[in-house]
């Protein structure tokens, strides 16, 4: 039994948080926000320079070939910093996809170096989602029709944009015509990799919805130890301490349910679907209350434009409810927990 | 990272379990908090002890086997699952064992432990007293020197186990007008001594689950003391970091209250569905014992390679706690008008199967009060874990 990280993946973390620090400052989000794509080629580059788009491809592509628990520790981190891209469809679940596709080497060949390299954006539309992510800069999105795998581009379809109250989330309503040419696996085929995907796709939100709940956290922390009133910093009050206690005790019961969820994905388990919806219920919830509390603490500042927080509680509201809103998974942890002859209780943690 | 058991402790947790299989009394013994009960619960201790299994993280000088913290949990996990009886000897096993191992001598390790093992000494714990609660440092009861004795007065309050226990281990003021956590030693005493006077507290249930203790020139020697003299406070806290945070409420409890609070919720569909806040109480009950599981397993691991635990520790006493409530409030909603009746009662027939929601119920009333209220374990991960200025 082996519940911690190994060192590689520890020291992998805390680079690309130094980086983070210095390349996603709340200033720089706020930037991307003000422009039409929302999206910076200059941050991608970066990104693409610490290795962050190589991780999944394998190394035949040109890519780092890891995991799934090499990623979780770095999605926590890219929800932190809130990063305005879409790296983790394109680098996390569009890379997994297309070299899980059956053999069509040329399509392989094709995507997965310039995943690696950096100069793809792949968009990948699951029908758990209302609309498709970053569909419009996408070279290549890769949608679902009846389980089937499409691979189309932004010119073969119809997008129009929707607003997000994330300014940094680009969401696009698809319209578009399957077709022998556009498909790149039949459903038999692809049922199963678009479970993995749904899987993989809430895996990497609940990791960024915990990142998200710690920033909030830090934030209203801050902010409470600053601000003075009756004399003394708000954060001396118990009514503010214990508002921010609570989201702690929240993120610290989180972090295994993730970790545990993000092994069972990497080791493909039989439970890896409900650990993954507990995980994202886990983290949702951390994060919700981190948004309530930290404005709280911040008072009326937290209502403002101003106060850097908006940029967290807003991406945390709408990663909320995205690849699987809590009905959806709720009903996948209730298909579990309560079906006939299902193994709880004590012992039945680690099968 | 690698989650799975090493062969040996499977064969560890098959072995566990034929034997508490084999040996776990088929009816359910009367509380501990009343005479009889308390002498079953002592009866089961010495039963566990035969088979090593009453503390099998000890060394096996002392009774134990020696065992890592993945067994333990091993071990925790098969014993809630079989239904054994409570451990009448916690405060002892749990609380003042780990103490002993790092600040006893050998000839104090020597004098107890077996005998804590064998539950042929069963421990209170005296820290509260009327003024001190919360706030512990403001304890007053006072440990005078007298040569090679301690001369002790005042009184203790909310102890548990105090009313049939031996042995009491606890706080007390040993320099005069010394103020907070300075001057205080750390004692260990038998309740039968001269001078003292147990008053037993009835609890919610009726039952005396603790007492008030009422000391009167009581003589201690003074190698029943804890470590230095004065150094009492330190003690008191090395421990209750995460050593104790940890054992104090094993994870196999809250999974097992789970499993049986799914098989009642699944027995009641048509009453509890009614409210449609049930099923997902019951999921989120299920899930929050899954989570302190897994924080517990990743806590040993994270032990085991060397790691240090700090104020992230205080979080778990609030989430155990708030999940006991959780599991207890959802079972008495499923229960609905049956849940107000007692055990004894010849109506219904066992709705619990084998568990009384009820007495689970009026406990969990306790969890967030007993070992550190919410409230001040709030103010340590707000204060020490998130770094908010203190009042």
């Amino acid at each position: 039994m082996d519940f911690t990280f190994a060192e590689q993946q520890i020291a992998f973390r805390d680079a690309v948080r130094k980086f983070l620090i210095i390349e996603a400052a709340p200033e720089m989000l706020r930037e991307i926000w003000e422009t039409k794509s929302g999206r910076s080629r200059e941050l991608r580059c970066k990104l693409a320079d610490q290795g962050l788009t190589a991780i999944s491809v394998p190394e035949t592509y040109g890519g780092i070939g890891l995991g799934d628990l090499d990623w979780i520790l770095l999605q926590v981190e890219l929800g932190y910093y809130a990063i305005p891209d879409s790296l983790s469809d394109t680098a996390y679940l569009a890379s997994w996809l297309l070299e899980h596709l059956p053999a069509d080497l040329a399509l392989k060949r094709e995507w997965l170096p310039r995943i690696a390299a950096g100069t793809a954006r792949i968009a990948v539309g699951h029908p758990v989602n209302l609309l498709v992510a970053d569909a419009e800069l996408a070279d290549l999105i890769l949608l679902w029709h009846d389980d089937e795998i499409h691979g189309v581009t932004a010119s073969d379809v119809k997008l129009t944009p929707q607003v997000s109250i994330d300014a940094s989330r680009r969401l696009y309503a698809i319209e578009w015509s399957p077709s022998a040419r556009t498909r790149l696996c039949s459903a038999k085929q692809g049922a199963g990799l678009w479970q993995q995907v749904l899987n993989r796709g809430a895996l990497a939100l609940a990791a960024q919805l915990l990142g998200l709940a710690q920033r909030m956290v830090d934030l209203g922390v801050d902010y409470a130890a600053q601000r003075k009133q009756f004399g003394k910093p708000v954060g001396a009050f118990q009514a503010v301490k214990h508002q921010l206690a609570d989201v702690a005790v929240k993120i610290e019961f989180t972090k295994p349910v993730l970790f545990r969820a993000a092994y069972a994905v990497d080791r493909d388990l039989d439970d890896a679907a409900i650990q993954v919806s507990h995980a994202k219920l886990a983290a949702g919830d951390a994060a919700r209350l981190a948004a309530r509390n930290a404005l709280q603490a911040h008072g009326a500042m937290g209502y403002t434009w101003e106060a850097d927080l908006q940029m967290f509680m807003k991406r945390a509201w709408a990663l909320d409810a995205a690849w699987g809103d809590r009905g959806f998974h709720k009903q996948r942890v209730a298909d579990a927990i309560f079906a006939d002859g299902a193994e709880l209780g004590p012992g039945s943690t680690f099968n | 990272m690698r989650l799975e058991y090493t062969g040996p402790q499977k064969r560890f947790r098959l072995e566990v379990r034929e034997w508490l299989a084999a040996h776990v009394p088929k009816a359910t013994l009367p509380s501990f908090d009343t005479e009889v009960g308390f002498a079953e619960h002592r009866a089961w201790e010495a039963s566990l002890a035969q088979g090593r299994f009453s503390a099998v993280t000890w060394p096996e000088a002392f009774g134990g086997r020696g065992c890592g913290l993945i067994e333990w949990l091993i071990f925790e996990e098969e014993y809630w699952r079989s239904s054994a009886p409570l451990r009448v000897n916690q405060n002892g096993i749990f609380l003042l064992a780990p103490t002993l191992m790092e600040f006893g001598t050998e000839a104090q390790k020597q004098r107890f432990l077996p005998k804590m093992a064998t539950g042929e000494e069963i421990w209170a714990q005296g820290w509260s007293e009327p003024g001190a609660g919360s706030d512990m440092a403001a304890i007053r009861c006072t440990a005078q020197r007298d040569g090679d004795h301690y001369v002790i007065n005042g009184q203790k309050t909310w102890s548990t186990r105090a009313v049939w226990a031996d042995w009491l281990f606890g706080l007390f003021r040993s320099e005069p007008g010394s103020q907070r956590h300075h001057g205080l030693t750390f004692v260990l005493l038998p309740l039968k001594l001269p001078g003292i006077t147990i008053r037993p507290i009835k609890q919610l249930n009726g039952l005396a689950g603790f007492a008030e203790i009422f000391f009167d020139n009581v003589r201690v020697p003074v190698e029943n003391r804890l470590g230095d003299e004065g150094a009492g406070w330190n003690i008191a806290m090395a421990t209750a970091g995460f050593e104790r945070g940890l054992m104090l409420r094993s994870p196999g409890r809250f999974q097992q209250t789970a499993k049986l609070l799914v098989k009642l919720y699944q027995q009641n569909r048509e009453r509890a569905d009614a409210d449609p806040a049930i099923r997902d109480a019951v999921m989120r009950s299920w899930m929050g014992a899954e989570a302190y599981t897994l924080a517990t397993y990743r806590t040993a691991c994270r032990l085991n390679k060397g790691a240090k635990i700090g104020a992230e520790a205080s979080t778990n006493k609030i989430f155990w706690s708030e999940l006991d409530l959780l599991m207890h409030e959802t079972a008495m909603q499923i229960l609905g008008p049956q849940g107000e009746l007692m055990a004894r009662s010849p109506e219904p027939a066992d709705p619990g199967n084998g568990y009384s929601w009820l007495d689970g119920f009026l406990f969990s009333q306790a969890g967030p009060i007993y070992a550190g209220t919410n409230e001040i374990q709030r103010n340590i991960i707000a204060e020490r874990m998130l770094g908010l200025p203190r009042a």
